[in-house]
């Protein structure tokens, strides 16, 4: 296996306003149980286990997910690259800044730092295909709040590109257990 | 077809501390009602216009916020 | 960066999301020929436009994916969340 990295995201990322309480929501979206890296981590992990039918979905997908956690932590470094410490202690970043200054950290955004339990794998190629499905409707949900707290129209413009592709995903990973349950594939795999 | 906001009407107590939301809405995309995609969907008739979209195809693409969620609070 | 660099670049994002959309559609419909035919045409696109762009803006790529001028220039910013 070898990744590549390519200088240029997935979709164009602006920020209009100096508001760096909307990093602090945001961060959810990058260390949080639902969050970019999750998702990555999630199907990444999985995939070395689920019949070879559904392998390169997986792959893909987490490879995908990989360039929305670089589009989340774009937001979050153009939000709070300039801010001053005050501007910080306004937006309630204080206790991150004691503890990271502007470093990002893999957190939620009540500051619980990131853990693989987060991430579930269970082998059975339908409870965790189910458990992708869930974790695409509720990074869905995730960025249908976080669009409801922002009142920053370049910000939305790109959370809805991240919320419309966790339909898309969802759609997949649909489609995955559709191959999967299908009868008359099972011959070839037996 | 099929929607992409169902709404409801929650039950309303004379004693709710604030003034009450009488319509709540929440999102039901494209997905759930496509089990499996169709060969040949309809396509956005330019890249740029699918990339604004997130998709590629305008049958899976759903819009937020609900266009009426403004209305929820009445 | 010049406004050019901003066109190129989404020129490039809006072609190469169009492959990762039909990337996804092709991992669970692999017998879609007309699909394979757009994602290859698309594919080809993204190689000729990564290619004028570089010329003028740096390597896109790392480990040997794009081409490197003297001195190396990989390392050159803007990195993508600074632009």
């Amino acid at each position: 296996m070898v990744w590549y990295y390519e200088k240029k995201l997935q979709y164009p990322v602006k920020v209009s306003t100096c508001n760096p309480m909307l990093a602090k929501y945001l961060i959810e979206q990058y260390g949080g149980a639902d969050g970019e890296l999750a998702a990555a981590l999630r199907y990444m992990n999985q995939r070395y286990t689920l019949p070879d039918k559904v392998v390169g979905l997986l792959t893909d997908i987490a490879t995908e997910e990989l360039s929305h956690l670089e589009m989340i932590a774009t937001m979050i470094y153009k939000l709070t690259k300039d801010a001053t410490p005050e501007q910080l202690k306004a937006a309630g970043l204080a206790d991150h800044y004691v503890n990271h200054d502007k470093a990002l950290f893999y957190q939620n955004a009540s500051g619980v730092p990131f853990t693989a339990s987060y991430i579930q794998a269970k082998g059975d190629p339908i409870a965790d295909l189910y458990e992708d499905i869930a974790a695409e409707e509720k990074a869905r949900a995730t960025y249908q709040w976080i669009i409801d707290l922002s009142d920053d129209p370049d910000l939305n413009d790109s959370l809805k590109f991240l919320r419309e592709r966790e339909i898309v995903h969802s759609l997949r990973f649909r489609e995955a257990v559709e191959i999967l349950k299908e009868e008359r594939n099972t011959k070839k795999f037996f | 077809m099929f929607t992409q906001y169902k709404y409801w009407y929650p039950y309303v107590s004379p004693h709710d501390p604030c003034p009450p939301i009488k319509i709540k809405s929440y999102s039901t995309p494209p997905q759930l009602y496509i089990a499996f995609q169709p060969i040949g969907l309809p396509q956005f008739p330019t890249a740029k216009e699918a990339l604004m979209h997130g998709t590629l195809w305008p049958q899976l693409y759903s819009p937020y916020p609900n266009p009426q969620k403004r209305n929820e609070k009445s | 960066m010049p406004p050019e660099y901003y066109r190129m670049l989404e020129e490039i994002q809006a072609i190469d999301f169009v492959i990762v959309e039909l990337n996804l559609y092709l991992d669970t419909h692999p017998n879609d020929f007309e699909a394979i035919k757009q994602f290859n045409d698309f594919t080809e696109k993204s190689m000729k436009l990564k290619i004028q762009f570089e010329k003028k803006f740096g390597p896109l790529m790392n480990f040997g994916k794009s081409f490197s001028n003297y001195p190396f220039n990989w390392v050159d910013t803007p990195w993508p969340w600074q632009v």
